[in-house]
């Protein structure tokens, strides 16, 4: 609950009044919230149903120096039909790539699935804003519908905040009609109070989505971070009545995990954020496990990892 | 389809319930020498789960006699190191059957599993680990050299908590070397039954632990007994009182943990969503039926709307059902008596002008429930904001300083707890200070641990329990008869 009376202007005095205004984070609250909903029990068709949900949100993702053309096709092909043994299964939402590889992905898949493209100096966002601006443009242009940018940590843990603005600002201007999901990497903000500074920050300069983390720090994605950037869209709600998406990526590796994030946004924002629009999972192994399971429901018993396919 | 929770139930069969109960007195199950009984009902479904003896005056001699023999011959002088393994002996029995405890406990009492799977009985298991500890080092717990036990002492527990108000009291008692008589609540007297089992379980000394189940009448033959030597009693303010006049002129010790009426304080620099938390976990835990509850909020005016729209908004995701689901977050209130005092205490609520908002849930057909319910627009001179209600209630009030804070929540009979909300250190040591109250809870509340000593202000009660603090209610220097 941290609905402000007013939204800041733009300059940079009043980002920062607004940003330092907002009510702090209890850290041990925050986790004892997110411990006590982990304990949620989901059983039988709600499992069922929880698990194709999850598979749809999941934004297939491969980010490595060695990805090459044949990787991205084949984690395509595993994106449109993640199980060949089960044509029920849903697609997963998007495939996620670096954006020399978006054209590949986006040949790959069609207009079935999105093609997300990681740009701006992905991850550590240590370039100039011409850089950034043009890494997203050849990515959009190669077929990127999803932009995921990092927003400058250096920048904003310094407290220049409008720079951090500004920069979202403009790239969200260069995706023109591709949508932007803004990469806070929580892992190097540290503190809760920073997270609900920076999706606010990133919300307020046009985000479309907020995401955790590149998934190359650690930590990565967990719950009490995204329970607070949950809040925070709940609360841009209450205040502007726009939806903003949360993805929260890295570490979640198993069906459980997942479950547990689909309860934390049934208990945060309501159940209006599960659908892929307003919440995804950025993930690689985390599909492997989620078909394991959807076997197991559909069979009875379990089976093993080889018979769900390696990319 | 959408995302609703499939009925999750924790399995009844991991506990057999006897059709039957008896009376724990030296060491072995006995019928009441009356041979009266009644029944404890499942308050969720009113289902009746056991007959259980009542225990009559006669009985609690029996059982008093027994507590002194093992206290002269057996449990009084044999050494702290060998007293604590029978502890550790206890606190890994309870580790060990704690799903078993945890669903009992949900059944007689009406609790969620989540919690006395959770909260109640991993506590319990900490309680006798903690005193197990203190056995052998009594001499310096800072009550002189060589602390000598007191001898019998009679327990008085409610139906709240009901393993943990037992390992609150038999835990610290047996630790320093006294002998005691267990009187559990009557609606609530499963849990202290398999806690018996348990201490045969673990070949505890026949007669250290005696435990007598009945009603108000045999509470008070027991406290009454003129073989004891201390009373410690956990409950209602005016049956303490009762209790403090009965002893008048005796030479019987005593401690009392009474009622509560709590201010949860959140001020306008509060961490929001924590405390939104922590206020829900204050008064809607255990439906309410905790002592220390925080039943009155007082929130700075300045955002006494927001906090209310987000509790409310909160309240409206809280589960009420079936306690034995994993997956519920408010469970039956424990008995139709309870119930209807609630429903009283509501009444005039509305009846004198307050504001009442109940979280839309669905009651089920049978048992005794009540949701969670906040009343706005109350003020110091409500019944709502000044009687315990012991129900899933909250009162809420406003403040505009923080010295109006301090007196609105010292504007009680009670002083059992309070809580403070605020992102800013020197505010809460500035209010702890100020505030009459026995545990203060920064940032947090209803946070228990057996190094923590609890206990009251004012008609609160006297005496604390856990802790350092706590010991002494168990020890004297004085030579003992």
């Amino acid at each position: 609950m941290s609905v402000p009376h007013a939204l800041p202007d733009t300059s940079p005095a009043s980002l920062r009044a607004f940003l330092l205004g907002l009510p702090g984070v209890d850290e041990v609250g925050a986790a004892s919230r997110t411990a006590m909903l982990g304990t949620r029990s989901i059983k039988n068709e709600t499992k069922a149903w929880a698990i194709d949900t999850a598979i749809g949100m999941v934004d297939l993702t491969t980010l490595e120096g060695m990805d090459t053309i044949g990787k991205v096709r084949a984690l395509c092909s595993k994106a449109l039909r993640p199980d060949p043994t089960d044509p029920t299964t849903p697609s997963v939402a998007a495939v996620c790539v670096y954006g020399d590889l978006a054209g590949i992905a986006r040949e790959a898949v069609g207009d079935a699935l999105h093609v997300a493209a990681v740009a701006t100096a992905f991850p550590s966002g240590r370039a100039s804003l011409d850089v950034k601006l043009m890494d997203t443009k050849e990515a959009v242009a190669a077929g990127a519908d999803e932009i995921d940018m990092v927003i400058d940590r250096g920048a904003f843990l310094s407290g220049e905040y409008a720079r951090v603005f500004d920069e979202i600002v403009a790239v969200k201007q260069a995706c023109g009609p591709a949508h932007l999901k803004v990469i806070l990497e929580t892992g190097e903000l540290r503190t809760l109070d920073n997270v609900r500074r920076a999706s606010w920050l990133a919300m307020l300069a046009g985000a479309d989505f907020i995401k955790t983390s590149t998934g190359k720090v650690t930590p990565a994605a967990t719950l009490p971070v995204t329970l607070v950037m949950l809040e925070a869209v709940r609360d841009f709600e209450a205040a502007t009545g726009q939806r903003i998406g949360v993805k929260a990526a890295g570490g979640i590796r198993t069906s459980k995990d997942a479950i547990k994030y689909l309860v934390l946004v049934k208990e945060t924002v309501g159940e209006a954020w599960l659908t892929p629009d307003l919440f995804r999972f950025g993930a690689s192994t985390l599909l492997n496990d989620l078909l394991l399971q959807r076997q197991r429901i559909a069979t009875g018993h379990y089976s093993g990892p080889d018979y769900v396919t390696i990319d | 389809m959408t995302f609703e929770y499939a009925p999750a139930p924790e399995s009844r069969s991991v506990v057999s319930i006897a059709s039957r109960y008896g009376l724990f007195i030296d060491g072995t199950f006995v019928d009441s020498s009356s041979g009266s009984t009644f029944t404890t009902i499942n308050p969720a479904t009113e289902e009746v789960l056991a007959e259980v003896a009542e225990a009559g005056t006669d009985d609690v001699e029996r059982a008093v006699q027994a507590a002194r023999r093992a206290y002269t011959e057996v449990w009084g002088p044999m050494s702290g190191r060998d007293r604590a393994k029978y502890l550790f002996r206890i606190a890994r029995l309870i580790q060990e059957r704690s799903r078993e405890l945890a669903v009992l406990e949900t059944l007689d009492n009406g609790k969620p599993i989540r919690e006395s799977r959770d909260v109640d009985v991993p506590l319990v298991a900490a309680h006798f680990f903690y005193h197990a500890g203190w056995a052998d080092k009594l001499g310096h717990a800072g009550y002189g050299p060589a602390p000598k036990p007191i001898g019998v002492a009679a327990q008085v527990i409610p139906w709240n908590f009901p393993l943990l108000m037992l390992a609150w009291k038999v835990a610290p008692a047996l630790a320093c070397g006294n002998t005691v008589v267990l009187k559990p609540a009557e609606t609530t007297p499963l849990t202290a039954l398999l806690f018996a089992e348990i201490c045969q379980q673990a070949d505890l000394p026949p007669g250290v632990v005696n435990i007598l189940t009945g009603a108000g009448e045999t509470g008070r033959a027991l406290v009454e007994n003129p073989g004891i030597d201390k009373v410690a009693f956990t409950g209602s303010t005016e049956v303490g009182k009762s209790i403090m006049r009965s002893l008048a002129g005796t030479d019987k010790r005593l401690t009392l943990e009474l009622g509560g009426k709590a201010a949860n304080i959140v001020f306008d620099d509060a961490p929001v969503d924590e405390a939104v938390e922590g206020v829900v976990n204050g008064i809607y835990f255990n439906q309410g039926h905790v002592c220390c509850a925080g039943s009155r909020l007082l929130v700075q005016e300045s955002i006494a709307d927001e906090i209310v729209e987000a509790l409310k908004r909160r309240l409206s995701t809280l589960r009420l059902g079936d306690p034995l689901d994993k997956n519920t977050d408010i469970g039956a209130i424990n008995s139709a008596e309870q119930l209807s005092r609630i429903t009283a205490l509501v009444s005039s609520g509305e009846a004198e002008g307050a504001e009442r908002w109940s979280a839309p849930c669905t009651l089920p057909d049978r048992g005794w429930w009540f949701p969670p319910t906040v009343f706005t627009g109350v003020t110091q001179a409500h019944r709502i904001a000044r009687e315990e209600i012991f129900g899933p209630v909250l009162s809420v009030l406003t403040f505009r300083t923080p010295d109006e804070a301090v007196e609105k929540a010292n504007n009680t009979p009670y002083g059992l707890s309070a809580g403070i909300w605020t992102e800013k250190g020197s505010r809460i040591l500035w209010m702890a200070e100020r505030l009459r109250a026995g545990v203060i809870w920064a940032n947090t509340f209803n946070r228990f641990d057996p190094t923590s000593p609890f206990g009251g202000y004012k008609e609160s009660g006297f005496g604390r329990e856990g802790g350092i603090q706590g010991l002494g209610a168990y020890l004297t220097t004085e030579v003992t008869r």
